[in-house]
């Protein structure tokens, strides 16, 4: 709504200059920071993706993201198992965890949808003690592929799958087109592409509509004859859906299957890179997913081997966290401070 | 209000089931329980105060925390020992915190509705400040005055720092033996003393008007109360406490995790304030005391008896973490459930809320 550039943006535009300026001091390739930028954009950019539904339809900012992603990573896993390979074996991984994502979102949703005001924080506690259930699941489930088992026993899952074998970068490396030192990953691209139409096709439907009424104003819906608990009970389980989808790219992308508690903290990135797209909560757009996941995936990238250079590696980490949290804070002083001043 | 005596009753229940297959002695456990009581005990109480006014769990008692681990370092580093250390350290954390409590407070004043979800981001976002300075700014820009803290690099202070000059100053003080029980008399009382005042607290006029505020803002206005400040109170009493029972947790370990001290002081101090039978919208101190008692118990006893049970401590330790997460998430739901019943206008979207306004 708003298309001034707010402090966020600015600040991590700055950052990001800033950090680039400091890159080509440092001389790192240029090539493989833009190539490893566009893999970044895709590989959080549909997590990312995953929290618009319940953004539009006034649910809050997932920040139960990890029930979404444990559908994914479950899927995933009987992909695995079943040792299926290369695209196959994404796209098996991405059909299997599409059932499973759909009994634990209508589930989540039926949590949501009894604390309405309250979402956020509710949906980071359910979020948070989903981990450790699951964590009972990974170390009893009844998989048979020696590959993903503990070395020793053979029960129990490892915590770090890697996917070489199997499916790891296959859709990275799926009509990859070389251009000088540029890698430009035409594949990932296209799918992201298509995933973001699908959505906004989507939010054009007439269903898609009435999540943004219920968004816009949820009293107002309901008397124009919109099932208001039906429509965000949807929007969560589509939220969920894209999120397990996400895991799926990120898990191919990144080479590895990370299991256990690798998916706790998962939602405050992609909340994060949201927000610096300028999303607002009701108002969110696709400019906002793809602009918000480029510069903060980016600088994400940036700051790893600078940080490398100076000797100090973990600093790169706790920029990382700072800029994460302070733009959620700022987010949430922000809007607060919108909501008070209306009233 | 009866509905939430069972959150306790499934404490009590998980307990002795625990205990049954955990098959450690009764003193061994009651000895922990102690111990963790006079850890835990401070910490617990200072979550009280802002769920009376109304905010919610305040989960930046981690900034509390943290205030008290600065105020620790400082006092290594400038090689204080014993009692004039301790009260350098208290003095410094107490400060710190009520700067930080304000500033935290007026944070909270923008986001009403949304409190809780804002302190932990508060609480994420101190704590990588607070490691940006301490592994960071120690050796770069600060310059160090007591080597022995510091990493071998010379940036950044050591994961682990030894309290020695601290070690047994306050836990061992008037320590009661009975039978195979250990009882330090002294750390209790204090634990007590802490109750007390908080409890005294609620009685005051500012308790009062704590308890106004929490019951409906408007009616607070049209009594004359100014809600803000009296928001911003609630949070600068909750830090200094969570300070002062973070310097307690510390002095009993004997030695500093740096980096990680402060994790998750907040989830279990929280899960514990629930488990004795706390809500989002009532909290005393007999809550705080059963809680520490019913979740430590849990949390000594659920290790072994996974490792009995399933032949696998790790199982253990999941249904740990699960019960900790899990009791806040129960709270959350079941509060919004009985707001729904009790208030209706809580039950009402936040767009009529503000459309009232």
């Amino acid at each position: 709504m708003n298309p001034k550039i707010q402090i966020p943006q600015l600040f991590i535009i700055g950052f990001l200059v800033l950090m680039i300026g400091i890159a080509i001091h440092l001389e790192i390739p240029m090539g493989w920071i833009i190539s490893d930028a566009l893999v970044r954009l895709v590989m959080n950019g549909v997590l990312v993706l995953s929290l618009m539904p319940m953004l539009r339809a006034g649910v809050g900012i997932n920040f139960g993201l990890p029930i979404g992603v444990v559908a994914g990573l479950l899927g995933l896993c009987i992909s695995v198992n079943l040792r299926l390979k290369g695209i196959m074996g994404l796209s098996g991984a991405m059909v299997f965890s599409f059932p499973i994502a759909l009994v634990l979102g209508r589930g989540y949703a039926a949590i949501l949808n009894r604390v309405k005001g309250r979402e956020e924080i509710t949906a980071t506690f359910v979020g948070f003690s989903f981990i450790p259930l699951m964590n009972f699941f990974w170390a009893t489930a009844p998989f048979s592929n020696p590959g993903m088992l503990w070395p020793i026993g053979g029960k129990g899952l490892r915590p770090v799958i890697g996917l070489k074998s199997y499916f790891a970068k296959a859709l990275n490396n799926l009509w990859m087109v070389q251009v000088g030192e540029l890698k430009i990953p035409i594949g990932l691209l296209l799918f992201f592409a298509l995933l973001c139409l699908l959505m906004v096709l989507f939010f054009r439907t007439n269903f898609g509509r009435a999540m943004t009424a219920v968004g816009e104003n949820a009293q107002f819906a309901r008397l124009s004859g919109i099932d208001v608990g039906h429509v965000r009970t949807w929007a969560i389980i589509l939220s969920t859906l894209v999120a397990a989808l996400g895991i799926c790219v990120y898990a191919q992308s990144y080479g590895f299957l990370e299991l256990y508690d690798a998916p706790l903290m998962m939602a405050f990135p992609a909340a994060s890179a949201i927000l610096v797209g300028g999303s607002c909560g009701r108002h969110t757009r696709m400019g906002h997913v793809v602009v918000g996941t480029f510069l903060f995936q980016t600088t994400y990238l940036i700051s790893g081997p600078i940080a490398n250079e100076m000797m100090l590696p973990e600093v790169a980490e706790i920029f990382r966290m700072m800029i994460t949290n302070g733009i959620i804070l700022y987010a949430l002083l922000y809007e607060g401070g919108k909501n008070n001043g209306s009233v | 209000m009866a509905v939430f005596k069972r959150v306790p009753l499934i404490f009590v229940i998980l307990c002795c089931v625990a205990f049954y297959y955990a098959d450690m002695s009764f003193p061994f456990v009651l000895n922990q329980v102690i111990t963790r009581f006079i850890r835990d005990g401070v910490m617990v109480l200072a979550l009280i105060i802002p769920i009376r006014a109304g905010m919610g769990v305040n989960f930046s008692i981690v900034v509390g925390a943290l205030c008290a681990q600065v105020g620790l370092i400082l006092a290594l580093d400038l090689g204080l020992g014993s009692i004039s250390g301790l009260v350098f350290m208290a003095f410094t954390g107490v400060t710190l915190s009520v700067i930080v409590g304000v500033i935290i407070g007026l944070c909270l004043n923008r986001v009403k509705n949304r409190e809780m979800i804002t302190t932990i981001i508060i609480g994420f976002l101190a704590t990588s400040i607070y490691q940006l300075v301490f592994m960071v700014g120690y050796g770069t820009v600060i310059s160090p005055s007591n080597p022995e803290i510091m990493l071998s690099r010379g940036i950044g202070i050591r994961n682990m720092v030894d309290l020695e000059l601290f070690r047994n100053l306050l836990d061992t003080l008037w320590l009661l033996q009975v039978g195979k029980i250990e009882i330090p008399v002294f750390m209790i009382l204090l634990v007590a003393a802490f109750a007390v005042g908080v409890h005294y607290i609620t009685m005051t006029r500012l308790g009062k008007q704590f308890t106004v505020v929490g019951q409906d803002h408007e009616k607070a206005m049209t009594l004359g109360i100014n809600v803000g400040r009296v928001r911003i109170k609630a949070i600068v009493i909750s830090t200094l406490i969570a300070c002062m029972g973070h310097l307690f947790y510390i002095l009993n370990i004997g030695m500093l995790n740096v980096y990680t001290a402060q994790m998750n002081t907040d989830i279990f101090s929280c899960a514990a304030l629930f488990a004795g039978g706390a809500t989002l919208v009532n909290a005393r101190v007999g809550h705080a005391f059963l809680g520490i008692l019913l979740f430590h118990s849990l949390f000594i006893l659920s290790p072994q008896a996974g490792q009995n049970v399933f032949g696998n401590p790790a199982l253990g330790e999941y249904f740990r973490s699960f019960v900790a997460y899990g009791t806040i998430g129960l709270a959350l739901i079941l509060n919004a459930k009985h707001r729904d019943l009790g208030h209706p206008n809580f039950s009402v979207s936040n767009q009529v809320i503000k459309n009232k306004g």
